[in-house]
């Protein structure tokens, strides 16, 4: 499987009154073919704002690309014009949004704003392109799909109109679709609705997903690969059974133990990570978690770590048996490399 | 619908709720206004609090969780029912008996942005309550009040004279939390405390009001709607659905044994992070979208999305009743 | 960053060093702001030089200076002497300007503040309490919207200004027609900024500060005056400051027609009346007056749209 996304390096800044944002600093990751990768992080992180500059959708200014490529089949999407990316957006990648209601249009129906889609990029007439657009939104499970095609955004419910939001993604049937938190506002019964629409919608067209999110319960159920972000710095990358079974960066561990489970009786006290979230508008020397980091020693005030892999073979190497509804996809990750940006080798406690 | 049985116990409960009710009127027309329907928020539901409990309160948006805690305080006049706290019947109450529960039960709200007057500064947002009910009498005492609850919630009282806006959201919650403990009460609603914090920020708050309930032998009702962080902190939990509970029970009885299908299909909803575990399990994923609680469905209002609905909970609303000491579920299927 | 970690009974916390910013009140967060706008900062000093132009000018000419005819002298061009001429019955414009300026600008500060504070009133009090009390409010309110200003203007002030008797304060006199003038712009302003503050106490109201300072058992009077008031300061601070200018400019075009305040008070707007038969021959009868008025009305239109930026509660800067 070859490398359908890669981003190498990426550096973003906002530049306010306030002073400049270090929104992203540095960030490389992949995206393979057929993969589901999860970018997981707190508000803040860059997740969404590293996304967003791939597809060319900050504003410049006060947005900066400081450095970095994003090379999609070969092509760099950061050096292309604005017209060459209005032809990727929505026809070979699409993205949908946490908030609906602000994405979709509120005084243009959802027939309108489907059609359009679909005539702008697949050059498809009128005839055509509603014919697809109810199929479409049968497929995202819209009952009467039909007689929907008049409404307006503000008619459908949270759910409804996530839905819709996936059909007008789906509609030219894009090779990847960047997700950033689409269930987070939603009630966790709708939110199971959509994560199985999602996934079904994923094994149905073959499609690559990137799926940013905060919450670790839709990654575990979600992703093949998991990257973690902190202050704008990739800090964890591996495969998603890897991450959660042995996490090596101790934000990653912290995460893991500051959540209550549905599923067991309580045990201990959760893990609270002391402090504060990192402020945005200092540009980090060492690494940005040693405030809250347990583990931190001299040189992570110093110097700020680089992704590395963890020693070893590179590889996860784990090669327990899966239960058989693990996708292949995931068994397939497990060869991905477990890489950390960290000074401190958590199990054996000495600089790595 | 009954409430359950008064436990066999010295003392009585805290917080006692019988068939609470509280409707929103809809009105129509522009000059002179007349009701035409109602949003049944809250549709007679009944339960008690012991002392020192957790009380937790689930459901997803529109069930009336948010309102009945609101309902509960006195925020909004209650419309049918009664409310007792600490032996007080809070509808009955004139003024100053308001004014003297109002001491006793306090809130805790969700946003932290929100619930605080962006024009104050902490001192005065944490001293209002003493101010309020005239607690302590010089000035120097209240401000040994005032800097003594920061530190209690993890806040350096050198801050006193900041605004809000130069808080972080842990922080601004933490003020909240010091603002509630001010006039030392009893029992405490957190409305969704945490929903709008981060996940690493969500486990300082949560181990804060733990210790506080400890220290100070607090009693909460915790409304929210992760389930995960129900059951870490709650005794007993409670699950709304469109204005009604429709089961009660014991914080482990209730997850390892849900009975109602509702409570199962979103117990089942809730995503785990493990992902062997989470892969493997089957989910009851609901259909259709929850209901308005405008014009609530007939009978059981679950029996539109239910998997195991029969022709009889169309027709009528299911009984409250005490499957298992101290479960109770309304549903014709148990 | 240092960071210490302390247990306090159990209660393991960060002390909040992180808080680097300095205390900055909200007071400072909305100087900053408002910096930030070169026209309100221009228009914000144009405005106190002309306040010191009308009230530190008092101390140079006297009042009787500035009504003082002298029929010899009249319509001169301006010179050395006279700096600004020298109207149709002698009397020095510069002078006149200063006194008029006065007038202007009291007449605009005034009239504001009747407005205010019948606004406020109303406004609150239909906004918090909502139902009928609001609908009743709201009505009256609409129907002194329907009285058109400048007619009723026209029409009270040539009714009452001989009524009225002239006003001595302060040593001065003013014509009554001036307190006529304040009222009757006061009174027919106000449903404006009633209206604002109504939209925002309904907003206010549900927010959930006030909701908790219900749940503390505050009484209804505080939270009208201590929480709510003080979050609605900025549209009433800029209404107010933008119907100063439109109290000057009313009364300009009144006094223009003949209707306004009565000589000998100078205003720059009844200076202007004087000079329509004289507008080519005399420019500067008007020029003077006329540029004076401009200058005030564009300084406070620009001084309310940088306070309004400044004010405007959703911008988070440090």
């Amino acid at each position: 499987m070859s490398n359908l996304l890669e981003v190498q390096n990426l550096k973003t800044r906002f530049h306010t009154p306030e002073g400049t944002v270090y929104a992203v600093n540095g960030v490389s990751f992949h995206l393979k073919e057929g993969e589901t990768l999860a970018v997981v992080g707190e508000s803040g992180c860059g997740k969404s704002v590293t996304m967003l500059s791939i597809l060319g959708l900050i504003p410049i200014p006060p947005g900066k690309i400081l450095s970095g490529s994003a090379l999609y089949l070969g092509n760099d999407l950061l050096q292309m014009s604005d017209e060459e990316l209005e032809d990727v957006r929505g026809k070979e990648i699409s993205m949908i949004f946490q908030d609906p209601m602000t994405s979709l249009n509120p005084v243009l129906t959802i027939g309108r704003q489907i059609t359009e889609s679909l005539r702008t990029h697949l050059g498809m007439d009128h005839k055509q392109a509603t014919k697809r657009a109810i199929g479409l939104l049968e497929a995202v499970g819209i009952p009467g799909a039909a007689s929907r095609l008049g409404d307006y955004p503000h008619q459908f419910s949270g759910g409804m109109r996530q839905r819709v939001m996936i059909a007008m993604a789906l509609a030219c049937q894009p090779q990847m679709l960047i997700a950033d938190e689409p269930t987070t506002a939603l009630d966790v019964t709708i939110q199971a609705q959509i994560l199985e629409l999602a996934i079904q919608l994923r094994d149905q067209f073959g499609m690559s997903m990137i799926w940013i999110t905060h919450d670790l319960g839709v990654v575990a159920g979600l992703a093949d690969r998991v990257v973690v972000m902190y202050a704008g710095y990739i800090v964890e990358e591996g495969d998603v059974i890897t991450i959660f079974e042995n996490p090596r960066h101790p934000y990653t561990m912290a995460l893991l133990a500051a959540l209550p489970r549905v599923d067991r009786h309580r045990e201990h006290r959760l893990k609270s990570i002391p402090g504060a979230p990192p402020n945005l508008l200092v540009e980090q020397r060492g690494c940005p978690f040693a405030p809250r980091c347990e583990y931190a020693c001299e040189r992570c005030w110093e110097e700020n770590p680089a992704l590395t892999p963890i020693d070893g073979s590179g590889f996860a190497g784990t090669s327990t048996s899966m239960p058989a509804s693990v996708p292949a996809s995931v068994s397939a990750s497990v060869s991905a490399p477990h890489r950390i940006a960290c000074w401190v080798d958590i199990k054996t406690g000495k600089q790595r | 619908m009954n409430g359950p049985a008064l436990p066999e116990q010295h003392a009585p409960p805290l917080v006692q709720v019988q068939n609470l009710k509280k409707h929103f009127p809809v009105t129509r027309g522009i000059v002179f206004e007349r009701q035409v329907g109602a949003v049944r928020a809250v549709d007679g539901i009944s339960f008690h609090i012991e002392r020192g409990e957790t009380l937790g309160l689930v459901g997803e948006s529109g069930c009336g969780k948010t309102t009945a805690g609101r309902t509960l305080l006195g925020l909004y006049p209650a419309t049918e029912g009664s409310i007792t706290i600490d032996g007080h019947d809070l509808r009955r109450a004139n003024a100053h008996e308001l004014l003297a529960i109002r001491r006793k039960a306090q809130m805790i709200f969700q946003d932290p942005y929100a619930s605080l007057n962006p024009r104050w500064t902490v001192n005065a947002i944490v001293g209002e309550p003493l101010r309020v009910h005239q607690l302590l009498k010089t000035e120097k005492e209240r401000d040994e009040r005032i800097k003594e609850l920061l530190e209690l919630v993890g806040l350096s009282p050198r801050h006193l004279n900041r605004f809000p806006h130069e808080f972080s959201g842990g922080q601004r919650q933490r003020i909240g939390i010091a603002r509630a403990l001010a006039s030392d009460p009893l029992f405490i609603v957190c409305d969704e405390p945490i929903s709008a914090l981060d996940v690493s920020i969500q486990a300082q708050v949560v181990n804060l009001l733990e210790d506080l309930q400890d220290r100070l032998g607090l009693t909460y009702l915790f409304i929210a709607h992760d389930l995960s962080m129900v059951r870490h902190i709650c005794d007993r939990v409670a699950v709304m659905y469109l204005g009604v509970i429709v089961e009660l029970a014991e914080r482990d009885e209730l997850y390892d044994n849900p009975l109602h299908p509702y409570t199962q299909a979103l117990l089942s909803a809730v995503p785990i992070p493990d992902p062997r575990k989470d892969r493997a399990r089957r989910r009851t994923i609901l259909a259709g979208d929850v209901p308005s609680p405008l014009n609530p469905p007939s009978g059981c209002r679950f029996h539109p999305r239910c998997p195991v609905a029969m022709e009889h909970c169309a027709h009528t609303a299911p009984e409250w009743r005490e499957i298992n000491p101290g479960h109770w579920v309304a549903c014709h299927a148990v | 960053m240092e960071s210490t970690v302390r247990t306090t009974g159990g209660v393991a916390h960060l002390l909040p060093d992180e808080l680097e910013a300095p205390p900055l009140s909200l007071g400072e967060l909305t100087w900053r702001r408002f910096r930030r706008h070169k026209m309100a900062l221009f228009g914000g000093v144009t405005l106190i030089l002309l306040v010191l132009y009308s009230f530190g000018g008092a101390f140079i000419f006297s009042e009787a200076f500035a009504n003082r005819t002298e029929t010899g002298a009249r319509l001169q061009s301006p010179s050395a002497e006279h700096p600004f001429g020298t109207d149709t019955i002698g009397r020095d414009i510069l002078a006149r300007t200063i006194y008029g300026g006065q007038i202007s600008l009291l007449i605009g500060l005034t009239a504001m503040l009747v407005e205010v504070f019948i606004g406020v009133l109303v406004g609150s009090l239909a906004g918090y309490y909502g139902g009928k009390l609001d609908s009743l409010l709201m009505r009256f309110t609409e129907a002194v919207l329907t009285v058109p200003q400048i007619f009723l203007l026209l029409v009270m002030a040539k009714f009452f200004g001989d009524k009225i008797p002239n006003l001595e304060l302060l040593g001065r006199t003013f014509s009554g027609s001036v307190i006529v003038i304040i009222l009757i712009i006061g009174l027919t302003s106000w449903p404006y900024l009633a209206r604002i503050v109504r939209a925002e106490f309904l907003s206010l109201k549900e927010r959930e500060f006030i909701l908790a300072a219900r749940a503390t058992g505050t009484p209804t009077s505080q939270i009208i005056f201590r929480h709510i008031l003080p979050n609605s300061i900025a549209p009433i601070v800029v209404s107010a400051t933008l119907g100063v200018a439109s109290a000057i400019t009313l009364e300009a075009y009144i006094s223009f027609l003949g209707l306004g305040v009565r000589p000998p008070t100078a205003t720059w707007g009844n200076m202007l009346e004087g000079a329509y038969n004289y507008i080519e021959e005399a420019y500067w009868l008007w020029l003077f007056p006329g540029a004076l008025i401009v200058l005030i009305v564009l300084s406070i239109n620009f001084l309310g749209d940088g306070l309004r930026d400044a004010l405007d509660p959703h911008s988070r800067a440090i």
